[in-house]
């Protein structure tokens, strides 16, 4: 292929270093603070810069939904090389559930041409881990999950994808959805040409009316589902804990014959 | 009242159905007066028997997929077997082909998935749990929409219980013409050379992170495996920086172990990690770090360097021969 345009689903979420909360009234992650880009997707992103750079042509367009209209969670995948943005952002949008993510993603991504969509295998917050085949199947599209090797031949996909045994050879055609693991690819650091770049590069701001999307498929009325309760977790009883001094073997030897395990 | 029915996805290996499907059955014939089991492969109709006995009446078999990826014809199958079935809520194992089955069914159905569920109950319905932030709080969730509930349920999260019922009768259920989102192929598979008990089936599981400082030392959670008649397992850091396969990872995007003894050496114990082993019934842990979070949930803790612990813990374990 001369030219490779490849699509990244970009989640922006919640800083999950920082402390997390519910809120209080939907008892959904509280995404009113800052977002930045999820780790997991700049595997993606890295590895679409890298399809298009073999390729010799083409170019990446990044695709996320944020409630909030937040953008620096893009700007940090722009400014690693993706040339573009497209992101839906509406008030309409807060609670949607995975299905009704990939109905958003679907109506955006239709609006750009692509011979590859890439995302990450789960985002670090919600972790559900059906989206991108959601998508696959609105598209029309196949999907190869869990890739730990990505290569393009001519017009076909070929993925190492993970199993419980080892992994598995898979081929597709394109256009087609992969999901990709973490260490797929070495992510790089944006440069700070990069960062500056970024700063100029288009991010498409649309409307779930923009999408032509009905409101009832989105956001929490949409999901189908709800939270009846949240309650603490068993806690487990404290254990021992004590500094090495020379006799931390042992008490592990001592702690596993109380157990008669040796 | 009792659910009417409920129909599980069940997995197989070579050597039958995997241990979270028999862990599904059991749950559903807890809670529903009829439980109807699906599954694909070669194999589907050797497993009648172990499936029955697991509580399903109804096998329905969806046949050999040839080298086609699951999702797309199983997922196409079970949108006949739903309807003919009748079964208000579908149970799948969490695992890659689980959740691939799920989302393209979620999206022909029109309904959303419940995942990552470690509980079921019958709450005027089934209600659903789900850990968050580390194992630390547990949501209860309820499938709210109309049609069949599909719920995609965490490995571990029963204990799978013969009920000695009859050989479930199998129904032939084939998968529909794909079409284009079919075209997925399998064109080799390689499997992984592994010796001792599987890591999810192991009494003691001994894991490595990257405290251990650098692969060569993961030979010393070989060692320790070994001489515990265990299986070692390890944090995604190290399995993203290449030391260990993917296959030994523990936690949220690896394996749900539940061991007699889980003995953590070198892992902080992030939220990621300590879901996939919080279920142990003893945690040991070596670290250097006193404030490091693995202590929380230890039985046992060191607080140590393992460049001393676990070679003196090697020699004191081969010293007893
Ligand atoms: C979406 C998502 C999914 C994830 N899924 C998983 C998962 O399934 N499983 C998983 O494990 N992680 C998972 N993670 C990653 C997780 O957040 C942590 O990054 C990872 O578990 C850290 O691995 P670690 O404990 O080996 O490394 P670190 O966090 O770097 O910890 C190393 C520890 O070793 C200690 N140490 C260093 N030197 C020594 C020494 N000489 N002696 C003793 N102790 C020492 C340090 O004090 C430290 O506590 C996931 C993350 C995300 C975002």
């Amino acid at each position: 292929m001369l030219a490779m345009n490849v699509v990244v689903c970009v989640k922006q979420i919640p800083d999950p270093a920082a402390p997390q909360s519910l809120e209080a009234s939907t008892n959904t992650l509280n995404r009113t603070g800052k977002l930045i880009m999820d780790d997991s997707d700049a595997y993606g992103v890295e590895m679409a810069l890298q399809l298009v750079d073999k390729a010799g042509g083409g170019e990446v367009t990044l695709v996320s939904m944020a409630a909030n209209g937040e953008v620096s969670g893009l700007r940090t995948a722009l400014a690693m090389g993706a040339a573009k943005a497209i992101l839906v952002s509406d008030d309409a949008l807060k609670g949607s559930d995975a299905l009704g993510t990939a109905k958003v993603l679907a109506a955006a991504i239709k609006r750009t041409q692509f011979d590859l969509i890439l995302a990450a295998t789960e985002s670090s917050d919600g972790y559900t881990g059906t989206t991108p085949v959601q998508l696959a199947e609105l598209l029309d599209l196949p999907s190869i999950t869990f890739a730990k090797s990505v290569t393009i031949d001519g017009s076909t996909v070929k993925v190492d994808r993970q199993t419980e045994a080892g992994y598995d050879e898979v081929t597709s055609p394109l256009p087609a959805v992969v999901t990709v693991t973490a260490g797929v690819v070495e992510p790089r650091y944006p440069s700070f040409k990069g960062i500056m770049a970024a700063k100029s590069k288009p991010v498409d701001q649309v409307t779930v009316a923009d999408l032509g999307l009905s409101p009832s498929d989105i956001g929490a009325a949409g999901s189908g589902q709800t939270i009846t309760k949240v309650v603490d977790a068993e806690a487990r009883a404290s254990g021992e804990i004590v500094v090495d001094e020379g006799d931390g073997a042992q008490r592990i030897v001592t702690f596993l014959e109380g157990l008669k395990l040796i | 009242m009792a659910i009417d029915k409920i129909l599980v996805l069940v997995e197989l290996t070579e050597s039958g159905p995997t241990a979270t499907s028999l862990e599904l059955l059991t749950a559903a014939r807890g809670l529903a007066t009829t439980v109807e089991a699906a599954s694909w492969g070669p194999g589907v109709a050797a497993a009648a028997g172990t499936i029955g006995e697991y509580g399903a009446t109804t096998l329905y078999d969806i046949g050999d997929l040839g080298g086609a990826l699951p999702g797309v014809p199983v997922a196409g199958a079970l949108v006949s077997v739903l309807s003919t079935s009748g079964a208000s809520a579908l149970l799948i194992p969490t695992s890659y082909d689980g959740r691939d089955i799920a989302g393209r069914l979620s999206a022909k159905l029109n309904v959303p998935v419940l995942t990552n569920v470690t509980g079921l109950n019958n709450d005027d319905g089934l209600s659903t749990e789900h850990p968050i932030f580390g194992g630390t709080q547990i949501v209860h969730a309820k499938f709210t929409g109309t049609g069949v509930g599909i719920y995609v349920i965490r490995a571990k999260s029963f204990t799978a219980e013969p009920a000695g019922g009859a050989a479930a009768a199998v129904v032939a259920a084939a998968a529909p013409a794909a079409g284009n989102t079919g075209t997925a192929t399998i064109v080799a598979r390689h499997v992984e050379e592994r010796s001792g008990p599987k890591l999810d089936e192991a009494a003691v599981v001994v894991s490595g992170g990257r405290g251990l400082g650098s692969a060569n030392n993961y030979a010393w959670i070989n060692d320790l495996a070994k001489l515990l008649n265990g299986a070692a397992g390890a944090s995604r850091a190290i399995v993203d920086a290449g030391w260990v396969p993917y296959s030994h990872q523990v936690g949220q995007t690896g394996k749900t172990v539940k061991p007699t003894v889980y003995l953590a050496c070198g892992i902080s114990g992030a939220t990621q990690h300590l879901v996939g082993m919080k279920g142990s019934k003893n945690i040991i842990a070596i670290n250097k770090d006193q404030e490091a979070p693995i202590f929380s949930v230890a039985d046992l803790g060191i607080v140590g360097d393992v460049n001393k612990v676990v070679p003196a813990l090697i020699e004191a374990l081969k010293s007893r021969g």
